[in-house]
């Protein structure tokens, strides 16, 4: 987004009308006429529009179009490339669901937002539950231990943790349940 | 004082750290003059293209320690193209060809390649310190090679660079010989790095105080890390997102707590808000905390945090802190000095969540501020005489609306009178940006008050070339001048060109002065170098003297003009 801003798209725009004028604001003004217009006419532009502030302009003439100047508000490039934008708050809420072990007497709940990746998922399990989880890999599930993880996806079906990508699961996953023992065999483990 | 032996004064002058100091021994007569010079250690040079590295060789036979800046300021905005200039390259091909003992180099906007940084590591044997700040051209390739063969490395400090992430193994590089790091700042980096090999060089590092992670470290990592180095003074956390019911959590809070040396702290690149409890206990022993690149932190959280910050002296934050949040750096942190408000949406500007009120609320709060950095959405002149009487102290004074001709919108006046009464106040000022609507009032009082200025920063500012004619008159210790989009033309600039010599640099651009106009310049000063910046290809057709002039960027130098300048710059 940052690398369209500078590339100026709206300035090479082809529209109709003078340059200089605009729709609903001075957005579509062109760096040239940006120039041509912000030293000496600005100021003056601006305090005429305060003498005449009950006039209606179809213009806004005070404030410089935001996003068209070059180098403004003088921010370091580093900065406004590696700041991350602000997470609504929707996002920040997390993505709470509940785990169940086979055996254990009560439920447990965990943010899938927190964790990067399966591998810190696995492990906060893990340390949640007191077990091991065994070697993963696709084609023989979860080798080496009598406990499997898997989730209740978006269309209710039971499905092995690690099969799809990393946001994929965050996205489907309606709960955890660490299966336990023979039930687990049913899901492709080898113990 | 001609009395004394050589070794004596030598020793005199071994107190004497300040480079302007040392600048001024060697003037008092050529005894010191070569004394100073053969005991000298450490160089700063402002401007790279103002002297050239064999004159520096030449002079300083003993150097150990060199600092260089390179492109101008403004080039941090993007206003200066990429390859105008600033490679380090030919600096150190000269210095690996001499017999200085190069040990500690410090960079500034320059563009490095890796090249430069494999020649580095191989030319300097003794070489300890590293430290790039907001350079270009080089990539984890480069690092690899610094930390493979600088074997008694104590410092690799990189700061906002934009680095190109080949993901490599770079840190495994460092050798297992290597327990020398005092320093490591690798959070400018995009990629991953190999976790296990950052442990295990931690561990082997006893002397290390500072320590600031990038993105790619999580959590866990962390908490490794801070229980094998609990002599941490720097941290920069990078990843700081985890479930605050896991184990990890749990060992992160004792790591903390057996930090008790840590002072300075940075990063939280990525942040669960949630969790910041764990940090509650080292809060207050810090004296310095960057929280400009973590919008995940803001709100109520934020402000417990800070609220347990009581030594703090110096404050990075982001606007979404508000007003309110302002307030309570105001009632807690009785000690600040520095204040630097970023804003937390760089492109969107109207959404800033500051304005004058809060800057208000931290100079009645916070006496001893002396610096500041402000980007609000508005400002008026009544908080800024308030500013002015609350904190006679500032040394730096950087204000930015981010409307940039903004006027008071209390009065609809200019902000003239405001930071008029900074200057005026203000009587140790040496640095000032300014921004608002401002007519050339504003300069009337800066030439008349800002006695010890060294820096102005201008944008949308003025109506006529008397305002930048009263600060070159006025300002009698001005060395940077940069401007940009204000009506000053040929007469402002050609007025006293004897000025320039006394000064470091001069930029202008989109302002009113001609092709005519620096020619001028550069015909009556042969020691500068007028540099004019044009990629338009303007020039190239149109060689008319009354043409306005896009971008002007003028140096004193000892060594003419430059040999490396690309297409665009005409060097007149």
């Amino acid at each position: 987004m940052a690398f369209e801003k500078d590339l100026n798209l709206d300035a090479t725009e082809l529209r109709l009308g003078l340059p200089g004028t605009s729709d609903e604001s001075a957005k579509n003004q062109t760096p040239a006429t940006l120039r041509s217009n912000n030293k000496r006419a600005l100021p003056e532009e601006s305090m005429s529009s305060n003498a005449t502030a009950s006039k209606n302009c179809d213009q806004e003439t005070a404030p410089l179009p935001k996003a068209q100047v070059i180098g403004w508000p003088p921010i370091r490039s580093y900065r406004k490339n590696n700041l991350q934008p602000k997470k609504s708050e929707g996002e920040i809420s997390g993505i709470y669901v509940k785990v169940s072990m086979d055996g254990a007497p009560y439920l447990r709940k965990i943010d899938l937002k927190v964790f990067k990746g399966y591998q810190e998922l696995l492990k906060a399990l893990e340390d949640m539950f007191k077990f091991k989880a065994g070697e993963y890999s696709e084609r023989e599930g979860y080798n080496g231990s009598e406990f499997v993880p898997t989730y209740e996806d978006k269309d209710g079906d039971w499905m092995l943790v690690g099969d799809v990508p990393w946001e994929m699961f965050t996205n489907s996953c309606k709960k955890l349940r660490i299966m336990k023992g023979s039930e687990a065999r049913g899901l492709g483990c080898v113990v | 004082m001609n009395y004394f032996p050589d070794e004596v004064l030598e020793h005199v002058f071994d107190f004497i750290t300040s480079h302007k100091d040392r600048n001024s021994v060697s003037l008092v007569c050529k005894s010191w003059y070569k004394i100073e010079r053969y005991s000298r250690q450490r160089v700063f040079i402002g401007n790279c293209y103002s002297i050239s590295p064999e004159r520096l060789i030449a002079r300083f036979p003993g150097l150990k320690s060199l600092t260089l800046k390179g492109k101008p300021h403004f080039a941090d905005f993007n206003l200066v193209p990429h390859d105008w200039g600033g490679f380090v390259y030919p600096w150190i091909e000269a210095l690996a060809k001499s017999r200085i003992g190069l040990e500690e180099l410090r960079l500034k906007r320059m563009v490095v390649s890796d090249e430069s940084l494999e020649l580095l590591s191989k030319s300097f044997v003794n070489f300890k310190s590293l430290v790039l700040v907001s350079c270009e051209g080089f990539t984890t390739d480069g690092l690899a090679a610094i930390a493979a063969n600088c074997r008694f490395l104590r410092e690799l400090d990189l700061q906002e660079n934009e680095v190109d992430d080949h993901r490599g193994h770079w840190l495994s590089c460092f050798p297992e010989s290597c327990t020398s790091l005092i320093s490591l700042n690798f959070a400018c980096l995009r990629g991953e790095v190999n976790l296990g090999a950052l442990e295990r060089l931690v561990s082997r590092s006893p002397n290390l105080k500072s320590l600031r992670l990038n993105r790619a470290v999580p959590l866990d990592t962390l908490q490794k890390l801070l229980m094998r180095a609990p002599q941490l003074v720097d941290l920069g956390i990078g990843s700081y997102v985890h479930d605050p019911f896991s184990e990890a959590y749990n060992k992160l809070k004792i790591a903390i707590q057996r930090c008790k040396s840590i002072r300075s702290l940075s990063g939280f690149l990525e942040v669960a808000p949630h969790c910041m409890s764990a940090i509650y206990p080292i809060c207050g022993n810090l004296t310095f905390l960057n929280l400009s690149y973590a919008p995940g932190l803001h709100g109520n959280k934020l402000m417990k945090l800070i609220q347990h910050c009581r030594k703090l002296q110096r404050l990075w934050i982001l606007d979404c802190i508000g007003d309110k949040g302002l307030g309570v750096v105001a009632l807690t942190c009785k000690e600040l000095q520095e204040l630097r408000v970023f804003p937390s949406d760089p492109f969107e500007a109207g959404n800033a969540a500051v304005t004058e009120e809060g800057l208000v609320l931290v100079s009645a709060g916070c006496t001893k501020l002396n610096s500041l950095l402000y980007f609000c959405q508005q400002m008026t002149n009544a908080a800024l005489i308030t500013v002015a009487k609350n904190c006679p102290n500032f040394i730096r004074f950087r204000l930015c609306i981010l409307d940039p001709i903004k006027p008071d919108p209390v009065t609809n006046q200019p902000l003239d009178e405001g930071f008029g009464a900074i200057v005026q106040s203000c009587k140790g000022l040496k640095r000032l940006s300014l921004s608002g609507l401002l007519t050339d009032q504003v300069f009337l009082y800066i030439g008349m008050y800002a006695e010890q200025l060294e820096m102005l920063s201008i944008a949308f500012a003025a109506d006529s070339d008397k305002g930048m004619l009263y600060v070159l008159n006025g300002c009698k210790k001005l060395r940077k001048l940069e401007i940009r989009d204000c009506p000053f033309g040929d007469s402002a600039l050609l007025e006293d060109v004897g000025k320039y010599e006394t000064m470091r640099s001069l930029w202008m651009s989109s302002c009113e002065v001609t092709l005519g106009g620096c020619k001028s310049v550069a015909e009556k000063m042969p020691t500068l170098n007028v540099e004019i910046i044009d990629e338009s290809e303007q020039m190239e057709f149109n060689l008319d003297d009354k043409q306005k002039v896009d971008k002007m960027y003028l140096y004193r130098t000892l060594v003419g003009h430059r040999k490396d300048a690309p297409e665009y710059v005409w060097i007149l």
